[in-house]
């Protein structure tokens, strides 16, 4: 191994990166364009849904319902129609996410005490949403019956005694239950793959495409200082990156971070070394810039996305694909993120992912240098 | 340094691709400060033997040693030693003059001591001298090779080899290049080279014709063009061509007949004796003789003579 000639392929490398736009200009736009994206676009939060409503009553008790539900945070009561042609029409045209019917003898059924039946109709083209739609719906109700009841024995002189038992909830490390708190420190794990696997899955495939290799391995450099030489700068960079992505998340989007920083380096290098091992790899074998980006965007950055738990959480996920995720090295990487940031979990107490990726580390470093000989064949 | 620094030692060297013979069991040697040639036509071989030297493709069998080392045993010592130059412009089209010739430096680990000479030298040689900054892809084709050159032999190597180097380039430079490279040659370097143009291959001290794969004639350029032909050739001018061809090709005495330009040239046993019998023979078929005599063949006349003689070879297998 000698430094001269692996600072001689580096330095060329810096060179190229710098003086080719598209690839500074993924170094320094993308992360921050993720970080907005994530932090901006998507929100898994359900608040303010719109609600059309068909008052078939109009008395004082199903306006106080009413009032009940334009009370929470998660319904925004946008208008009361006439009858259900309209109602109809809304949750067509997607204007109303829920119509909530208040049938004719409401207050007369609740005078008598009789049951009462309040419809709800959900649009449930995407299941979850209105899943927890129905949900809130029927806390509200509920809230508003428990009350009913409770003035209703307090009528009659009976001592009320409140419902007997209650949930005191306390929500602990993303206390404001928002979702880009969630979201966010995952980000970092995008980033790192675009930056690692899709850039680096470029480098050697470029030398085959334009003939370069033949004089690059003609020369005494070996394999391992060309690999070596040409990763090192991508490495830095996705230092870089992770370190600016996490600095956003701090204090752009206000995501807790508890953790320390010095786990977080140590585990976003090993993922580093993952990717960029990947996308050597990747390009070794692709011979061919745009074989090697596909190759390199399906098998790191949408695995990252999808399966990871970046997003979608591996618990709710199908068996078989929660097993497919254990072979994913992003996984190990998101959970990390997510505890450091987070909760804070000591490096102590990460065993279970760092181990895990501490291994895929060194196994795809190893085939990486494996994979390069300095052959045309 | 082992003693034969200089030499390129070649044995029944085979590669295959399948069932592809590329090349066919060649010996070559070369000797210190010599400039050899390996002509022959697109496919016939010629990258593929300079790619095993090089250490870039491993021999099927058979050994090769250049500088000393071993190629299939020892590549990376072979390389440390030689300068290669492939056939398709290699450098990096996106770094500067400066930047290309620093990472081969780097590269070839020139010692820090002789960098700035060994740079100073190389923009010397390639002519590029005060443009240093410019980006390599926008200079002319020359240029480029040039500097190739100079990238290759940054490191001293006491072998060159150099695949086509001066394909694409314009007559002018193609001769500058030969230059350079008879004055490294002076030096003692051994310099490999590749080429199809018969022109270029009379600058050669020595030469190897291959053909399929094979060698069929190994000299130097007035060697092959003496020894080379079987029979001698002879320069007819007469009138009319056509006729003529037809009926020199059967003629007794006359191996072979083929037209070259305005005139015929004819391949007999015994020039001398062959010119009156000629004479008489197409006179008496009606056509004029404006002039007859005995030429001395061309590398072009010997190569098309040898690979005819291989092609009637290779027919007559069964």
């Amino acid at each position: 191994m000698s430094l001269t000639r692996l600072l001689a392929v580096a330095r060329k490398e810096i060179i190229q990166i710098i003086r080719d736009r598209r690839s500074l200009g993924i170094v320094i736009v993308m992360p921050v364009t993720l970080m907005l994206l994530f932090g901006y676009g998507v929100n898994l939060d359900l608040k303010g849904m719109p609600v059309y409503v068909v008052d078939q009553e109009g008395s004082q008790q199903s306006q106080d319902l009413l009032k009940h539900f334009q009370n929470s945070e998660y319904f925004h009561l946008v208008r009361v129609v006439s009858g259900y042609p309209q109602l109809t029409r809304a949750l067509d045209d997607g204007r109303a996410k829920m119509g909530v019917v208040i049938p004719w003898d409401f207050s007369e059924r609740l005078r008598d005490g009789r049951p009462v039946q309040v419809q709800a109709l959900v649009d449930a083209s995407d299941d979850n949403t209105a899943n927890v739609l129905i949900g809130y719906a029927q806390a509200v109700v509920q809230g508003y019956s428990g009350e009913r009841q409770i003035n209703w024995l307090g009528r009659r002189g009976l001592s009320v005694q409140p419902v007997a038992i209650s949930v005191q909830t306390r929500t602990w490390y993303n206390e404001d239950l928002e979702s880009s708190a969630f979201i966010i420190p995952g980000v970092l794990a995008l980033v790192m793959s675009v930056i690692g696997a899709f850039l680096t899955s470029l480098t050697i495939a470029r030398e085959w495409e334009r003939g370069t290799m033949e004089q690059l391995i003609s020369t005494p450099v070996s394999a391992m200082e060309i690999m070596l030489g040409k990763l090192a700068p991508y490495f830095v960079l996705g230092i870089f990156d992770t370190v600016v992505g996490a600095l956003i998340a701090i204090y752009w989007f206000q995501v807790p971070f508890r953790g320390s920083f010095a786990t977080l380096m140590f585990a976003s290098a090993m993922f580093m070394i993952v990717v960029l091992s990947l996308g050597f790899f990747i390009s070794v074998l692709a011979k061919s810039q745009f074989a090697a980006s596909q190759i390199a965007l399906l098998i790191t950055f949408l695995p990252a996305f999808l399966l990871s738990g970046f997003l979608f959480s591996i618990e709710q996920m199908p068996i078989a694909l929660q097993w497919i995720t254990r072979i994913l090295p992003a996984r190990y990487y998101v959970s990390v993120l997510k505890k450091i940031f987070l909760k804070g979990t000591p490096a102590s107490m990460l065993y279970a992912d760092l181990v895990p990726l501490a291994v895929f580390t060194f196994v795809l470093a190893l085939l990486a240098t494996r994979s390069f000989h300095k052959r045309l064949e | 340094m082992p003693e034969q620094a200089n030499s390129v030692v070649v044995e029944k060297l085979v590669k295959r691709f399948g069932d592809f013979v590329a090349v066919d069991h060649i010996d070559i040697e070369t000797r210190k400060g010599e400039v050899f040639g390996f002509l022959g036509p697109n496919g016939a071989g010629k990258s593929t033997t300079i790619r095993m030297l090089c250490g870039l493709l491993r021999p099927t069998s058979g050994r090769a040693v250049v500088a000393g080392f071993d190629v299939a045993r020892d590549p990376e010592s072979v390389r440390q030693n030689i300068g290669y130059m492939s056939q398709k412009f290699s450098l990096y089209n996106d770094l500067k003059v400066i930047e290309n010739i620093r990472l081969f430096a780097g590269l070839y680990s020139v010692p820090a001591k002789d960098l700035q000479g060994r740079i100073d030298w190389a923009l010397e040689m390639a002519n590029l001298k005060g443009q240093e900054n410019l980006i390599t892809g926008t200079l002319p084709g020359g240029w480029k090779q040039r500097l190739a050159l100079g990238c290759a032999v940054l490191h001293k190597p006491p072998v060159i080899f150099l695949d086509e180097p001066t394909s694409g380039v314009d007559p002018i430079t193609r001769r500058q290049f030969w230059d350079l490279i008879h004055e490294m040659a002076g030096e003692g370097v051994t310099v490999f080279v590749t080429t199809h143009y018969m022109e270029e291959a009379e600058y050669c001290n020595r030469l190897a014709l291959i053909f399929r794969g094979k060698i069929v004639a190994l000299g130097t350029p007035s060697e092959l063009k003496r020894d080379s032909m079987t029979g001698q050739l002879l320069l007819v001018e007469c009138e009319p061509l056509g006729a003529a061809v037809e009926a020199l090709q059967a003629a007794p005495g006359v191996m072979d007949a083929a037209v070259f330009g305005n005139a015929l040239h004819l391949v007999v046993g015994d020039a001398a004796a062959a010119q009156p019998q000629l004479r008489s023979y197409l006179e008496t078929r009606g056509i004029s003789v404006s002039r007859m005599e005995q030429i001395w063949p061309s590398l072009e006349d010997v190569f098309v003579s040898l690979t005819t003689a291989s092609n009637t070879a290779e027919e007559r297998k069964p």
